[in-house]
């Protein structure tokens, strides 16, 4: 009776996480709205054009693919329950995380620096916000990442920790898809 | 430079001494604190009240605690609403007793208020006593996420109560459009109070939101399919649908309003290329459907009383499941309807116009549906039934003059006047207010275990139903007169001074229904005695689950998982012999205080934001993720009622009724 009802949680509880994830989805969207409205307001400063590194992007993202396969690999060996490789492919992850966002702020800092503020205009506030938003995701799954390393240390790979660990990779997965959009929408199609 | 980081903006300026209304009002609210306080070291409650209410996970107490909430900020928004009227009766060719900056405020929070403060905790509290026992199950499907939705309401409210006192509320309208909420027009603490009441209680919403569409959708009794469900749960869950889907936007649209005051972005400024044209197409994408939000639970408790009191299956059961699914869809695509006027051009006005029009016909199916269950019935005219039948001639009338609007030619005419005003009042107190009162009737046997007193109650209907008329009839015709509404006063060559009197009068009416109401519940608890109800089945005609209950509800809803075969299970089984009950072990939620801990560091967190004090915005953001982490750690949520002790305390109930 007991797994029935630990069965009966978890479906409900994976059903609560989705429906959490669609209204973030939905949060993404109203900024994604706001970015296309808004890119073009650019008061006579300087436009995503004119500052995007294309190659600079494509490393960027890059970084945060290759955290969301080591990722994978996390996942992998929980099913195997190796929790030493678990922990080890998280730190991975959590590295790759790093570098991402590393590399996020160096750009809005090389901005900044050179006269490019989010209050220039409305287009360089969109973009902050944008890209920003999906940053500070990023960090908070950093963080939750760094808990669940010390949980698993602490718990082992029990069944509440499974689950967890997959609730962050849902999480994680979503950002990888929100930052394609990004990618998509505010570089590629900022630079052609 | 110390206090300034200590601080932050605050100072002891922002105490308004010189205005005797608000110090009267601080003054009052203080000695009831106190006294409260008080009373509770004096009767040693302090364990009590924390261990069995600020702490409980229990539905059915938390959504008592939404209701209280609920009624101190009606308080609140009512007498706001008395003294715009009286202020308006009195301001005919001079200033009146309010200085606009301070009228503004009083119509920002009025709105504010009533919408978020007091209808959408109304709304949690109803849901959250009924929906979990009219769906056979024993609690919601996140009982810690439901506490910790509670305690953020009570969050972002507390902040709107403190604005009254230190600093000033928003003077921008209840929503706040830029420019004139920007930093550069409104340069007080006054719209940052705003942003972070509603960011913080918008969040517990949210969770609230996903909580019940999981609960519905996931915890039905065996036997219990979606086409079998108490109509009230339809419309929940539909509601709840909203709640998910709009919710995201609003806390998006006031995020970057935020940025734009705190971080000098320019989203909506009206300089540097900033859209304020934005803020009010997305704030309205998540309005319209607010509204609906509000009104499809009042539709259902409509639907539920109906019923039981015409003693009759609710006539369409399943055509109004679908009018609520058309409304649920519909609701997205009429936002621009809020603004006609805003040079959206003729094809687009047309668009919203008709999708505004072709909503009226679920609402139409409905009301018609009220009528055939009314129908050859036999009604008992109770005071829920009186509410109801109260509810559909107003309702209609509102939504009629809604179709008016809905025709943009029209809408030209009266944008922005009263009539506006009268037309949403008419819908929202017609038919939020009066459901939600009807719902509070018809289920308060069943949370507290005695009815209220039938004919007080009645008084308090009738009260609220000439009042509204005697109120909001003048401002229909005050708008076709020309009169803009979020005037503080006027010429008296207007002629508007003896309509504003008659307003004012329905205002003092709906005022004695309030206060009837007020002592419908002492009356009622002074004589619980002999109001109280032994059978479970307050009413003797009810026909969902709630009903197959003791009242009040033992902790865990049910001793035996009821398993339900048709429509209105209950109307069913009480016509059957009962089989003996086998008990099971039953599995409950621990009580915790993390949802009243981190609901106290977010109204921290939002007044620290308010007031620009550095140190405090972080230190209660760290506080936020560190309960946060610490409640992960704790793996003991939840417990096991063994059969045994559900037999003794079933046993125990039996005895005692």
């Amino acid at each position: 009776m007991t797994d029935h009802h630990q069965h009966e949680a978890d479906t409900r509880d994976l059903f609560g996480f989705w429906l959490y994830i669609l209204s973030d989805c939905i949060l993404f969207s109203v900024l994604f709205a706001c970015y296309a409205v808004l890119y073009k307001n650019t008061y006579g400063g300087i436009s995503v054009r004119d500052f995007t590194d294309l190659p600079y992007v494509f490393y960027e993202t890059m970084t945060l693919l290759a955290s969301s396969f080591t990722y994978g690999l996390a996942m992998i060996s929980l099913q195997k329950n190796k929790l030493r490789q678990v922990i080890f492919w998280l730190m991975v992850t959590f590295l790759f995380g790093f570098a991402f966002i590393n590399l996020e702020v160096k750009e809005f800092v090389h901005l900044y620096a050179a006269g490019h503020s989010w209050q220039g205009s409305a287009a360089l506030s969109a973009f902050f916000t944008l890209v920003g938003a999906h940053g500070l995701h990023v960090s908070i799954g950093l963080i939750w990442m760094a808990v669940l390393m010390h949980q698993l240390s602490r718990f082992g790979a029990t069944t509440f920790m499974k689950r967890r660990l997959t609730y962050l990779g849902i999480f994680w997965a979503f950002l990888d898809i929100i930052w394609i959009f990004v990618f998509t929408i505010v570089y590629l199609m900022g630079v052609v | 430079m110390l206090q300034k980081i200590l601080f932050g903006n605050l100072t002891l300026q922002a105490i308004p001494f010189h205005n005797p209304i608000i110090m009267g009002a601080a003054l009052f609210m203080g000695v009831a604190s106190l006294l409260i306080v008080g009373a509770l070291f004096y009767y040693k409650k302090w364990a009590w009240l924390w261990r069995e209410w600020l702490c409980s996970v229990d539905h059915k107490k938390i959504g008592v605690m939404y209701i209280m909430l609920a009624f101190i900020m009606m308080t609140r928004g009512f007498i706001d609403a008395m003294m715009m009227r009286i202020q308006l009766a009195v301001a005919s060719g001079n200033a009146g007793y309010l200085p606009p900056e301070h009228y503004n405020q009083i119509f920002t929070a009025h709105g504010v208020i009533m919408i978020f403060f007091m209808a959408m905790p109304f709304m949690f509290g109803l849901i959250n006593i009924v929906l979990p026992l009219q769906i056979g199950a024993r609690d919601v499907a996140f009982p810690f996420l439901n506490s910790l939705s509670l305690w953020l309401s009570v969050a972002g409210a507390s902040l709107l109560n403190i604005s009254l006192v230190v600093g000033d509320f928003a003077a921008t309208g209840w929503l706040a459009y830029p420019p004139l909420s920007e930093m550069a027009y409104s340069p007080g603490v006054g719209v940052d109070y705003y942003i972070w009441a509603l960011q913080i209680s918008g969040v517990g919403t949210l969770l609230s939101g996903i909580n019940f569409v999981v609960t519905i959708l996931k915890m039905r009794c065996p036997g219990m399919t979606l086409m079998k469900m108490p109509i009230f749960a339809w419309t929940a869950l539909s509601s709840m649908i909203l709640v998910v889907l709009s919710f995201p936007v609003l806390t998006a649209t006031l995020a970057l309003l935020f940025l734009d005051r705190y971080f000098g972005m320019h989203f909506f400024t009206a300089d540097a290329g900033g859209n304020a044209m934005m803020y009010i197409n997305m704030i309205w994408i998540w309005g319209h459907p607010e509204v609906y939000i509000l009104i499809l639970p009042a539709f259902g408790i409509f639907s539920e009383v109906v019923a039981a009191f015409s003693k009759k299956y609710l006539f369409g059961y399943t055509s109004m499941v679908w009018a609520c699914a058309a409304i649920t869809l519909l609701s997205f695509i009429v936002w621009l309807h809020h603004f006609f006027t805003m040079g959206s051009g003729a094809n687009v006005n047309a668009f919203f116009g008709i999708a505004t029009m072709i909503i009226s016909i679920p609402t139409g199916v409905k009301v018609f549906n009220w009528l055939f269950t009314m129908y050859r019935g036999r009604i008992a005219f109770t005071t829920p039934m009186l509410w109801t039948m109260g509810f559909i001639s107003t309702f209609v009338i509102g939504g009629m003059t809604g179709v008016m609007m809905a025709v943009p030619a029209i809408d030209f005419q009266v944008h922005n006047s009263l009539f506006l005003i009268a037309h949403f009042h008419n819908v929202i107190i017609g038919g939020v207010v009066f459901g939600y009162l009807a719902g509070l009737t018809y289920w308060f046997p069943k949370i507290t275990g005695f009815s209220l007193h039938e004919r007080l109650g009645k008084y308090a209907a009738w009260c609220w139903i000439i009042g509204f008329y005697v109120a909001f009839l003048p401002v229909y015709a005050l708008g076709f007169m020309g009169m803009t509404r979020r005037l503080s006063h006027y010429d008296a060559s207007t002629g508007w001074q003896p309509l504003l009197i008659i307003a004012m009068i329905g205002v003092f009416i709906i005022g004695a229904g309030f206060v009837l109401q007020v002592c419908q519940l002492i009356y009622s608890f002074k004589h619980r005695e002999v109001l109280s109800d032994v059978t479970g089945d307050a009413w003797g005609c009810g026909r969902t689950l709630e009903w197959s209950t003791a009242s009040p509800p033992p902790f865990y809803n049910f001793a035996v998982t009821p398993e339900v075969h048709c429509i209105d299970a209950f109307w069913k089984m009480k016509q059957q012999p009962q089989l003996a009950k086998q008990y099971e072990d039953i599995h409950m939620p621990k009580n915790t205080s993390t949802g009243v801990w981190i609901g106290v560091l977010g109204g921290i967190f939002g007044f620290a934001f308010t007031w620009h004090i550095a140190w405090l915005v972080f230190a209660s953001f760290v506080g936020i993720i560190a309960v946060m982490i610490f409640r992960t750690l704790n793996l003991d949520t939840d417990y096991y009622l063994k059969a045994e002790e559900v037999a003794q305390l079933e046993t125990q109930y039996a005895e005692a009724s």
